[in-house]
């Protein structure tokens, strides 16, 4: 059933200008390009799309089909005065509506700035911090147990040599999780220090040793409408997953254990926006929570093809408009992701790297 | 022996479980019992229908039949 807007006023579209952030679109991709993918599908509205990039490399920025024009922004550890600065800069120029960050690692400095993009008219869509926070993969083993969750045993690694007092606790195979991204599995001593090193060198700590639980993967993706309520949420089974443990393939699936398991992390912790839940089934039926994601995840865009458009439906609650929680989805919808050789020139290339903008040729 | 409800089939013999995302491939033979499973026919039933339309040894099916019930069983095809 799709989301309706109440009293729709669909002779007069408004147009929209809603920046969007991860347009990576890797092996581990960003869900920046299926979250714009998913809002132009819906024709409630126009938008016109503003790619913030952090690298001149990354494909969504030469989408040009589905990016407007895109603004480099700096790196999350520039903080949020020199980011700040920037959207006000992009803002000057573009009149931006509502911005969709993606990213875990830039959300904290989102979600801070949130109040003051309110006062120069930039809606977001987020989590409130105390939200944000309980669900960090340094803290879910607590709230899990406070709000009697399932999630694995884990113990928080500052120094390689607090591996072996972890390995007593949590056995082997052991997950080595970096704070943000990456995971190894680790079966000896000597792998779980190799991947300390390897993920501390990429994301800092600390390191995450997490109990490793073997099962079947699912994922949730769920959108909260920052009162507890679920608007949407569809779950989705790994059916292909590459050495990163990303899906690269999946389907929907009718499971309401997951679809009420998402409901009680929305209505928990008030969530506002997208989240993913990342779900381990064990053979014996009992479903850990492994990681939340603050963000929708980069498969969203599976949620709008079986019939609950959440990027879509995010828009519209961002700029006020109110909408009737999905209740319908179609199960056995599939997504297999592919790689294709985007090609550009070097005159484009140069235009990012040079002056950190670049302009679609729609757009012109 | 009863085929859950939701379990999705097709005459040419693809099962979906739309609970967990599996789906399999099944023969025409098995595909025939999945159909009679799913009208809930009784086992003798269909023990009596495959064996008398096809040229099988009674007991060589009953032991195919409880194989491949343990299998539906273990994919949770079956209630």
């Amino acid at each position: 059933m799709e989301s309706q807007i109440k009293n729709p006023d669909k002779k007069n579209k408004k147009k929209i200008v809603v920046a969007v952030t991860a347009l990576n679109a890797i092996d581990s991709p960003g869900p920046g390009v299926a979250v714009i993918r998913a809002i132009r599908e819906c024709s409630d509205f126009e938008v016109r799309i503003i790619g913030l990039s952090y690298e001149s490399l990354e494909p969504g920025i030469y989408m040009h089909d589905l990016v407007d024009k895109t603004y480099q922004i700096p790196y999350p550890s520039a903080g949020t005065d020199t980011l700040l600065g920037r959207l006000m800069h992009i803002h000057q120029i573009e009149h931006l509506d509502l911005i969709i960050p993606n990213f875990d690692a830039e959300l904290f400095n989102f979600i801070k700035l949130k109040d003051k993009l309110k006062e120069a008219g930039i809606s977001t869509f987020l989590p409130e911090m105390k939200s944000f926070e309980a669900r960090d993969k340094i803290k879910l083993y607590e709230f899990g147990k406070k709000h009697e969750l399932s999630i694995p045993k884990d113990k928080l690694i500052y120094q390689a040599s607090d591996l072996a007092e972890a390995a007593e606790q949590i056995g082997y195979p052991m997950v080595v999780k970096g704070k943000f991204y990456d995971a190894i599995i680790a079966n000896t001593f000597e792998q779980a220090h190799k991947a300390f090193y390897q993920i501390q060198a990429k994301w800092g700590l600390p390191i995450i040793a997490q109990e490793f639980i073997n099962g079947t993967e699912i994922n949730i993706a769920a959108l909260g409408d920052g009162q507890g309520n679920t608007i949407s949420v569809i779950p989705m089974r790994k059916l292909y997953i590459t050495d990163k443990g990303k899906a690269w393939a999946g389907i929907t699936i009718d499971d309401t254990s997951y679809i009420d398991l998402a409901r009680k992390f929305v209505r928990i912790t008030k969530w506002c926006g997208g989240c993913e839940l990342e779900i381990m089934q064990t053979c014996d039926g009992k479903s850990y929570i492994m990681e939340v994601n603050p963000r929708f995840p980069a498969w969203i865009y599976l949620c709008a093809a079986a019939g609950q458009n959440q990027p879509a439906t995010l828009v519209k609650m961002a700029i006020g408009q109110k909408v009737i929680p999905f209740r319908k989805y179609e199960v056995g919808k599939i997504f297999i992701r592919y790689a294709w050789d985007l090609i550009t020139n070097i005159s484009e290339f140069q235009r990012i790297s040079g002056t950190g903008e670049l302009e679609g040729m729609k757009s012109k | 022996m009863r085929l859950k409800k939701n379990i999705a089939t097709s005459e040419e013999g693809f099962i979906f479980n739309p609970g967990t995302g599996d789906s399999f491939s099944t023969n025409g033979t098995g595909s025939e019992i999945i159909g009679m499973l799913k009208d809930e026919k009784p086992l003798q039933s269909i023990i009596d229908v495959i064996c008398s339309k096809y040229d099988v040894d009674q007991n060589q099916f009953e032991r195919d039949l409880d194989d491949y019930l343990s299998q539906l069983k273990d994919y949770t095809i079956l209630e």
